[in-house]
């Protein structure tokens, strides 16, 4: 299976890699997958006063694919605002970094990633619902 | 790099590899036909062309000894009578013949086969559809070694049971089963033994007599032959009756028809002919370069465990968990190196090795393994170079990764309620 040069770019060369301190009110972390299904990302955004996402971070457990997707959405994620972070859709991970067929779940849970973070910072800023999940 | 350094085992020329290839080091998925193999096939595709099953003229005739010579060849090695051997297209027909062919001839008074978890698909495969043919079939259970319990096979007998199926040497794990032992209860009892000696074959010593084993199944491309062929032995006194799948010509005693591919059949005599005089002083080579590689790999990383047992294994197989990274993103990082994984990412269903999961390896940590295999044209330098690969790469990932960040903080990753998708 042949891996466009964008994906291996951002799976040799990973952007964004590391921690926001989660205990922090402009902190959303997300935190989605499991171990035992192969791919585990957590996706950390710091959130400006006007709303406006100013650093995203993530670490990733999974294949290339899962890496790539991840990096590639703390870059998509910056300079966004939380809502419009929230609208990025998987197909246009998928489609980006050109994923076959097989490895589209790895877009879908970087979407949910995204999703998670933001939820997260609403819950913080007591505008959302209490997760009782570390992931969803 | 680590590609095209030293020279095989025995000073054996290797195969003319690109030299931008990557190092390979699977093994246990398929070998490089041994340059002298090829040597030995080549005329037979050519001037010596013809159909070994031509009874008339020179061409058959030469065609028929080169065969027969094969067979002679693949014989020695298992301490086999060459009319005991049956050519066939590989182990997975041989796995095929041997179970259904066994089966179905004794159905009537026995219809109850005994196999293990860790089988090849091919065994599993063919045994859940003679399970649809009214077969009862029993899966022994392995230990945390990979090995059965032979008191799970003695309780596992039955007076229906027709035929025992035990793999000589697992293709992930490469563990070894007690063949010998295995032998021994199943000739006490008159049931016929059977095992996929895929793996095993030019690896290990095997003796047809001394382990009591009534069928074998051997695979040209996993012992530096060439692909496309095998050979199913079958045992003559006490004789072995099987129902043929093929039927035709008759050749093969009946048990196989078609006509035999010469070339392939010389390329697997030459095989098992280079096997027998090499084996003992390769296997020797093969420990070395095992140790350096368990060594090297288990005092550079912490969180490092090997997969089955290390004692009753064949000397070319390793299989490691690197905790905490994936083993398919591990592989993309060591793109140098041409390994395999237990994961499944690429895999519908995302379930791991169903062989790692029979030996009790966390679903988690079946995900993180990786499978590397030594053979014949492995150096030294080539498993300097895989090491270092392997150790960096799993470095870089785990500092990429949310678990091991975890595992460090001091979180049980068992406590947390993590979602499906």
């Amino acid at each position: 299976m042949a891996y466009s040069k964008k994906l291996l770019d951002h799976y040799e060369n990973p952007r964004n890699i590391g921690s926001l301190d989660k205990n922090d009110d402009g902190v959303g972390t997300g935190l989605v997958g499991a171990p035992a299904c192969g791919d585990v990302m957590k996706l950390q955004i710091k959130v400006g006063e006007d709303g406006i996402i100013e650093d995203a971070k993530f670490k990733t457990f999974g294949c290339g694919s899962a890496i790539a997707s991840s990096s590639l959405v703390t870059e998509w994620v910056k300079g966004k605002s939380i809502d419009d972070a929230a609208g990025i859709k998987n197909s246009e991970i998928a489609q980006h970094l050109a994923l076959p067929p097989v490895k589209i779940h790895c877009s879908v849970l970087a979407e949910d990633a995204i999703k998670a973070a933001v939820s997260d910072y609403k819950v913080k800023q007591g505008v959302g619902e209490k997760k009782i999940k570390a992931a969803e | 790099m680590g590609k095209d350094t030293g020279e095989g085992g025995n000073g054996a020329a290797k195969p003319r590899w690109n030299k931008n290839s990557p190092l390979y080091l699977d093994y246990q998925a398929t070998t490089p036909t041994d340059p002298r193999v090829v040597e030995a096939m080549a005329p037979y595709w050519t001037e010596k062309f013809g159909n070994p099953h031509s009874r008339n003229h020179h061409f058959g005739w030469e065609a028929e000894e080169a065969v027969e010579k094969a067979r002679a060849q693949v014989a020695s090695l298992i301490g086999a009578n060459a009319k005991e051997i049956i050519f066939t297209s590989g182990a997975t027909e041989s796995n095929n013949l041997a179970l259904k062919g066994i089966g179905l001839f004794y159905k009537e008074k026995k219809n109850h086969i005994i196999t293990c978890l860790t089988e090849h698909k091919c065994v599993l495969d063919t045994c859940r559809h003679m399970e649809q043919d009214g077969f009862d079939v029993t899966y022994l259970p392995v230990r945390k070694s990979g090995l059965i319990d032979l008191r799970d096979l003695q309780a596992a007998f039955t007076e229906s049971t027709s035929l025992v199926s035990i793999m000589g040497v697992n293709n992930e794990i490469g563990v070894i089963q007690p063949l010998k032992e295995i032998g021994a209860l199943c000739r006490q009892r008159k049931i016929f033994f059977h095992t996929d000696c895929a793996q095993a074959i030019g690896k290990i010593p095997l003796d047809v007599e001394d382990m009591n084993i009534d069928l074998m199944s051997i695979s040209g491309h996993k012992t530096y032959g060439p692909m496309g062929i095998g050979a199913l032995y079958v045992r003559r006194r006490p004789r072995v009756r099987l129902v043929a799948m093929i039927n035709g010509g008759g050749q093969e005693r009946g048990m196989r028809s078609g006509t035999l591919p010469s070339p392939l059949c010389v390329g697997l005599g030459a095989a098992c002919a280079i096997a027998e005089k090499e084996m003992g002083a390769e296997a020797e080579r093969l420990r070395l370069l095992r140790d350096r590689f368990y060594e090297a790999i288990t005092s550079r990383l912490t969180e490092v465990y090997l997969n089955g047992d290390l004692e009753h294994r064949i000397p070319g197989n390793l299989n490691f968990s690197f905790a905490f990274v994936e083993g398919e993103g591990l592989m993309m990082g060591v793109k140098e190196l041409a390994v395999s994984s237990g994961s499944a990412c690429t895999s519908a269903s995302l379930e791991p090795s169903y062989v790692l999961k029979a030996i009790g390896v966390d679903v988690e940590l079946a995900h993180t393994s990786l499978r590397i295999g030594f053979g014949r044209f492995t150096s030294k330098q080539d498993v300097d170079f895989a090491v270092d690969r392997i150790v960096g790469e799993v470095e870089r990932l785990r500092e990429i990764s949310p678990l091991w960040e975890m595992a460090r903080e001091g979180i049980d990753l068992k406590s947390i309620e993590w979602a499906d998708h």
